[in-house]
């Protein structure tokens, strides 16, 4: 077994109808204790890839593997993976404890064992004292963290979690994200994580795999997705993003020049588009602009519209003839002297400017 | 104390300077007339039409007064009498001046019959002797004897006696297979003669096996509705409801058809060669034909609460118990079956009650062991007209339902129960 692909997708390909491919030729490693997150709209194929993992769901062609051993035709219950649903599927005729100590039970553990493991699994969660409730006396964020213990109670080697921080208010699935990743690092456990929300697949995950359209988009860390999408759908569906349509005039190295539909000339840096004479997506991330001195890049712009968000000033602006060009401004001194209709210029780094595909 | 509350009055003022609480009533007390004026047609239908000629019904259970609304004379002496001595000729005075008014008014019939509920043989006794009673001379006791001999029995007098109260418990003592005597004690009937404490745990026992019947029918069915495609089991919703759009008595002569010795189901049996065509079997008006037709009717009311209470059922349950590791079955067993209690709980006294006094059915197919208490009931009130044993049965049967209903509130608690 090679410690790099303890999950491994082969070719995996799966229709419903069979007219449409929900998810097409995935190829996919996964390495032991490593957070993989799959991230992307709904209907992208994420959670149908987690469904066959779990084997809920049957591939259509392709082999799905879990420590070299191909799982296709091994039933759900027999694969010893760990699952977290999206609304918990706590049983709800069941206290706490008892459905912690359902998975112990079915493997026909001893009593003594049973009650060492659920006491150790309730611990971690820190949700000792809630042994004898109901699910439904627990308020959300306890019911995830039982949904937790009871997903690694078992000591699996591989946990799924199907957008299971979707149903909590936005401080607590903040607050969950950390406990989730902290518990990750502790246990050394490997998770496949489902989730539309990118803010928490950045946070969380060693990789990202990005899902559009039943395809693996872009699959990096973190930090390499934000900075370097490879494609306008990554650049776009991960954190804030302008675009500037234009058109390639000359590619050198990996330095493309392209000219906007008012003539003026850009370089930046060359991702995937074609050669010269194409269209061409310039992205540039609204806090690498700088406005009102020259650079590399110079354009001018119109101030359309100011937010004050706090530490920020949100900017739109009307750059290239895009009238929603966004220039995210640290909240400093200097950006008294903005006012609406302004004229100004904005100017941006090669280097931060990503010359990608034409989006649609 | 009186100045605390008067102070947290003075605070709980509203911004027109009324108490709070005040206003506050008072505008609950509207949207409760209002909520009340929309039950209320309903309400006064159900006390007019249902419950109020039910439970007056049910009074004459209990309650008889045939005997001392007519006998004027002769109900008092009775009541003096300790029902052991001799008959006095005072009490043979009154019998006969209570005969010859009742010849003249032409209500002898109705004590007559009233009578001979008591003691069988008596109708004749009393419409004879109501004939020659304004011929009698005084001493009454001899020519009254001398007329009709049973009137020197005791038991004659006794039986009087009994009938002469009106508020009785007579016909509950039958009504139980008992018999209440002068001295006010019960005896049960003689062996031959015990036959409704038998038809009333038949009664319990078929609706039992209809319950038990449809469950194992039924709940395959409401989960393979609960889980096909919406488009499908819509459609086979449809087929399990279509039997509500029949007449009940078409469903029952249906199942005539199908269950006779010549019927369908015996002709198949006969030509795959499970019975010979001589000996058929005896599908029919008997037991096996009232649990076959009812079982038959009553499964969508066992369908469908289970099946409502199973569309609520995510199935992330059974798939989070097998990602945990449980078969197929231990999954279904543990986890989904014990959240479609409350369904099945709702489907089985829904069937329960239903069939418990279920009537057309076994009447059409039921025979002689088939038969129902409700069959019983109606034939006391159509046939032999003793309303007041009708309504005494009708009473026990409701006293076992409330206890039933009890147990079951106890055992599975009613807050279990959910129709849809």
């Amino acid at each position: 077994m090679a410690n790099n692909s303890f999950v491994k997708f082969e070719n995996v390909q799966k229709s419903y109808d069979g007219e449409t491919l929900v998810v097409k030729d995935l190829n996919l490693e996964i390495p032991k204790g490593e957070f993989l997150t799959m991230l992307g709209p709904s209907g992208s194929g994420k959670t149908t890839c987690l469904m066959m993992l779990a084997g809920f769901e049957t591939a259509t062609q392709g082999i799905i593997s879990l420590g070299g051993n191909p799982i296709n035709n091994i039933p759900p219950h027999k694969r010893g993976i760990g699952m977290v649903f999206q609304n918990y599927a706590l049983f709800p005729h069941m206290t706490v404890y008892e459905n912690l100590s359902f998975p112990l039970e079915v493997r026909k553990l001893p009593k003594r064992i049973r009650e060492e493991k659920i006491k150790r699994a309730l611990d971690m969660v820190q949700m000792n004292e809630f042994g004898n409730r109901r699910p439904a006396q627990l308020s959300g964020g306890q019911q995830q963290r039982i949904a937790l213990a009871r997903s690694l109670v078992f000591e699996p080697e591989l946990v799924l979690m199907d957008e299971p921080l979707g149903a909590l208010d936005k401080q607590l699935r903040e607050h969950m994200q950390y406990e989730i990743k902290h518990l990750h690092e502790k246990l050394g456990v490997t998770v496949v994580y489902v989730t539309h929300d990118q803010t928490e697949a950045l946070t969380m995950s060693d990789r990202v795999a990005v899902f559009n359209d039943g395809v693996i988009q872009q699959l990096a860390s973190p930090p390499n997705l934000y900075e370097k999408p490879e494609n306008a759908f990554v650049a776009q569906f991960i954190g804030e993003n302008n675009k500037i349509i234009a058109q390639v005039v000359d590619v050198k190295g990996s330095v493309v020049t392209a000219k906007t539909l008012k003539g003026n000339l850009l370089k930046s840096k060359k991702v995937n588009c074609d050669t010269v004479g194409s269209k061409t997506t310039l992205s540039i991330r609204p806090e690498r602009i700088n406005v009102g001195v020259k650079g590399e890049n110079t354009s001018e712009a119109e101030v359309l519209e100011l937010i004050y968000i706090g530490d920020h000033i949100r900017c739109r602006m009307n750059v290239e003839g895009d009238e929603n060009f966004i220039v995210k401004i640290p909240n400093a001194k200097k950006v008294s002297n903005l006012k609406i209709g302004l004229k100004t210029k904005v100017s941006w780094a090669t280097d931060d400017c990503r010359a990608l595909d034409r989006l649609a | 104390m009186q100045a605390s509350q008067n102070k947290k009055n003075e605070q709980m003022l509203t911004s027109d300077g009324i108490p709070l609480k005040k206003k506050l009533s008072k505008s609950l007390f509207r949207s409760r007339l209002r909520a009340f004026g929309l039950v209320t047609p309903l309400l006064l239908l159900i006390s007019i039409g249902f419950v109020f000629p039910i439970l007056v019904f049910l009074t004459r259970g209990i309650y008889n007064d045939t005997f001392e609304k007519y006998m004027v004379n002769l109900t008092p002496v009775l009541a003096e009498w300790n029902g052991i001595s001799e008959p006095t000729e005072e009490m043979f005075e009154a019998l006969v001046l209570d005969l010859v008014w009742l010849k003249e008014t032409k209500n002898i019939g109705k004590v007559a019959s009233r009578m001979n509920r008591e003691m069988s043989g008596s109708r004749s006794l009393f419409t004879s002797s109501a004939r020659k009673a304004k011929k009698l001379e005084a001493p009454y006791k001899e020519s009254l004897i001398k007329v009709k001999k049973k009137w020197g029995d005791l038991e004659t007098w006794r039986a009087m006696k009994v009938t002469s109260h009106s508020l009785t418990p007579v016909f509950l003592a039958s009504a139980l297979d008992m018999k209440y005597t002068a001295e006010g004690s019960f005896i049960q009937k003689s062996e031959d003669r015990r036959i409704h404490v038998k038809l009333f745990i038949r009664t319990l026992e078929i609706s039992l096996i209809v319950v038990i019947a449809g469950l194992i029918l039924g709940y395959p069915v409401a989960f393979l509705l609960a889980n096909l495609p919406i488009r499908i089991s819509n459609l086979l919703l449809i087929l399990v409801l279509l039997p509500f759009w029949t007449s009940l008595l078409v469903r029952t002569t249906a199942w005539i058809a199908m269950l006779q010795g010549q019927g369908v189901l015996n002709d198949l049996f006969v030509v795959f060669g499970i019975a010979t065509d001589e000996d058929r079997f005896t599908l029919i008006y008997n037991k096996a034909g009232t649990l076959i037709s009812m079982t038959h009717i009553l499964l969508p009311f066992m369908i469908l609460p289970i099946y409502s209470v199973m569309k609520t059922i995510p199935p992330s349950y059974v798939r989070a118990a097998k990602s945990m590791g449980a078969t197929n079955w231990t999954a279904f067993w543990r986890i989904y079956f014990p959240q479609t209690i409350p369904g099945i709980g709702a489907g089985a006294i829904l069937v329960f009650i239903l069939a418990i006094s279920f009537y057309i059915t076994p009447a059409l197919v039921g025979g002689q062991d088939g038969t129902m208490i409700s069959n019983f009931i109606d034939y006391h009130m159509r046939k032999s007209l003793n309303w007041s044993l009708a309504a005494a049965m009708g009473g026990v049967l409701l006293v076992i339902i409330l206890f039933l209903y009890w147990i079951y509130d106890r055992v599975v608690g009613i807050d279990n129960m959910k129709l849809g």
